[in-house]
Order: structure tokens, then sequence, then C-alpha cells
């Protein structure tokens, strides 16, 4: 037990003094799991981000999950993650709560005028982001294009857009994996007729 | 009763985008979004208030989207459903992950797949921004703008700061200092020009 709750106590401290998710908490993760309690070495911490980053769910979270499940099992695991995202439930609702005593008052209102176009500059950050890190080829390109027109004009739901994506990929990566074989098997055989 | 069943639809509304999101916190705002369309819990222009709060709080983006949604929708109950089902598969996967898959470490089949993903998520945060664009600069929408362009259906004010604190920012992308500068810095300064632009 004592271990479950140096877990919580651990990844609460990473979930509350974090800002911005993702790769500004790898800093705050490594300082504390690996320097100060040396429950993982660094190497792992990054092996740990790399699975995050190709499963479902926030990073932050998949990387609780794993470290607190490889020191404690399942109730390490729990322990983590309730850990990581407690901090979140009491600030988050706290500023909820807030906001709705406030919403009417004509100054919050034009401010929160103001603060929607700085967020709408953040999502299209986001789609650069996107847009860099995962389209690099012409299939990449097809599956944009694709997902965008049955978004945009046939209002086909995210989750039905994110299976045609993926049935897509593993399509393509069987394929050229039986084109790599095939090419291989042939350059053999030119290797045997020449031999 | 029906509370109850309230209950458990956000917790599987949540559970959907924690598991089809792939790619970290904004990868699911498009899933938020049709939350906003499909049920009452939030409105659009909430979902952007929500955006900008989790920007410029600490903790993991997804997880405070949930809590904020989830708050709105029935309290501190409402908020811990959402964020207990947005955290789910995650937890589901990343244990089957550790028990199962990473005894053969270098996964390479895994990454590839999932790398496949990435131009389809693209498309949705695209079309999301794009949906936010309407909500922004025209009030009631573009159709109506096109159908009666008069200069009370566009927030000009908005599209002016939106330029300016666009510019700044492309105009300053190699500055190092402005490119570390804290996303809540950008929040107080949209919060300040609204305020004496009076939009």
């Amino acid at each position: 037990m004592k271990k479950a709750w140096q877990l919580f106590w651990s990844f609460f401290r990473i979930g509350a003094f974090t800002f911005g998710g993702g790769y500004a908490m790898l800093t705050m993760i490594q300082n504390e799991i690996c320097e100060r309690k040396k429950w993982a070495t660094e190497d792992e911490i990054i092996d740990c981000f790399t699975i995050s980053q190709c499963t479902p769910g926030v990073i932050a979270v998949n990387t609780a999950t794993n470290i607190g499940f490889k020191q404690d099992g399942y109730k390490g695991a729990v322990a983590a993650t309730l850990g990581v995202i407690t901090p979140s439930l009491i600030i988050i609702i706290l500023i909820a709560s807030l906001l709705d005593n406030f919403s009417d008052n004509i100054y919050v209102t034009r401010a929160l005028n103001g603060i929607r176009v700085i967020v709408l500059i953040f999502i299209l950050d986001a789609v650069i982001k996107f847009w860099k890190s995962g389209i690099k080829n012409t299939a990449g390109f097809i599956v944009f294009a694709v997902s965008l027109v049955l978004s945009l004009f046939a209002k086909v739901s995210s989750v039905y857009i994110v299976i045609f994506a993926l049935i897509f990929s593993i399509v393509l990566y069987m394929f050229n994996k039986c084109k790599e074989k095939r090419t291989m098997n042939t350059k053999e055989d030119n290797d045997g007729k020449n031999s | 009763m029906e509370r109850i069943l309230e209950f458990v639809i956000i917790f599987f509304e949540f559970f959907k985008a924690g598991l089809f999101a792939v790619g970290g916190g904004l990868a699911t705002i498009p899933f938020l979004y049709e939350m906003a369309d499909k049920y009452d819990w939030f409105t659009k222009e909430e979902l952007l208030d929500m955006i900008a709060v989790s920007e410029s709080t600490p903790g993991p983006i997804g997880v405070n989207m949930a809590t904020f949604a989830g708050f709105r929708m029935g309290g501190i109950a409402g908020a811990l459903c959402a964020t207990l089902g947005l955290v789910a598969p995650a937890f589901i996967v990343i244990i089957i992950v550790v028990k199962f898959i990473e005894k053969n470490k270098d996964n390479p089949v895994l990454k590839k797949v999932m790398d496949g993903l990435k131009p389809a998520v693209t498309a949705l945060v695209l079309v999301t921004a794009l949906n936010i664009f309407n909500e922004v600069f025209f009030i009631k929408g573009a159709k109506n703008f096109l159908k009666n362009p008069s200069i009370d259906l566009f927030n000009y004010k908005s599209l002016i700061l939106f330029i300016v604190i666009f510019g700044i920012r492309y105009a300053f992308s190699k500055n190092k200092k402005l490119k570390k500068l804290h996303s809540s810095v950008w929040v107080l300064v949209g919060a300040v020009l609204g305020i004496v632009l009076k939009m």
C-alpha cells in the first residue's frame, strides 16, 4: 500500500506542475521518476513515451499507467493514473464554478470573446503541427484528403473516419510487406540463376 | 433513473473520445465538437472557453477538457464520469501493451500502423478549426451572412485581432523567447484586448 501512495503522490505532483501536456511533461517526469525516485531509467521513460504516442489516449496518463503497473501491478497502475488526473479535476472544477458565477458580467463576456480568437489560433497551430508530423507521402495525403471530404461534406462521424484510416493503414502495411517479400524473392531467384 | 443513464452516456462518450483520439490533447477537440452538436452538455462557445482554460492550467489537456465538460453537464459526479471515461481506454490499452507486447520490444508494426492515423487526425482537427472559424467570425454562422451580408453579422473586431496576433506569431516564429512564451500569456492578451476593444 505504501508503494501505491508514493506512486499517487509522485504523479499528483507531475499532474499539478506541468503545463501544456505531452512533451512538456517529459522533463518533469524524468526529474521525478528517474532522478528522485529511481523507478525507471531515462531510456525506459523514452520507451514509455514512444508507446504512449502510438496508443490511444492522453500521453501523461499512458505514461503514469505504464510506470505504475511496472512498479506495483494493477494497484500501482490505478494509483499512478488517479494521481496524474486528480490535480486537473480539482483545478478545473474550481475554475468552472468561478466562470459560471461571472458569466453574466459584461467584461467577462468581452474577455471571453477575445480569448476565443486566441483559441482559434491554438487550434490552427495544432493543425500545422499534425500536418508536419503526419503527412509525409502520397498515401498520407490521400488519407488526409478523403478524411477531409468525408468529414466536411458528408458529415461522417470522427469515429468512423479514424476506423477507416486504421483499416487503410493496416492494408497498406500488409501490401508493402508483400511487395518487399516479392522483390526479395525475385532477387534471390536472380542470384540463383547467376551462380 | 434518467439522471443515472445520462452519467452512463457521458462516460461512454468520453470513453469513445479517449479510444479514438490518437495523438494527444488537441486530437480530442473534433470529438468534443461533435458532442456539442449531439448533446446539450455544453455549447460550442463554451467549448472554446474550455480549450482556453485547459491550455492555461496545469495538467494534460485532454483530462482538463473532460473534467470541464463533465462538470458542466453534471457537477462533480459528471466531472468524475467524464474524466474516468476518457482515461479508461488508455489504461486498458497500456496494461495490455505492457503485459503482452512490450516483451518483444521494438514493435515497428504498431508504430507504422498508428502513424497511418495521423493524416486522418490532421483532417479532423482542420475541419474543427474551420467550424470554429465560422463560430468566431460570423454571428449566427456564415450561411446567414452570405444570405444577408451586413456588418452586424460579421465580427470584424475578431478578424482584426486574429490577423494581428497570427501575424505577430508568424513574423516572430523564429524568435525563441516568443516561442517559449506560455499559452496562458496569449490567453491573457486575448482577454485584455477583448475588454479594450469592447468585443
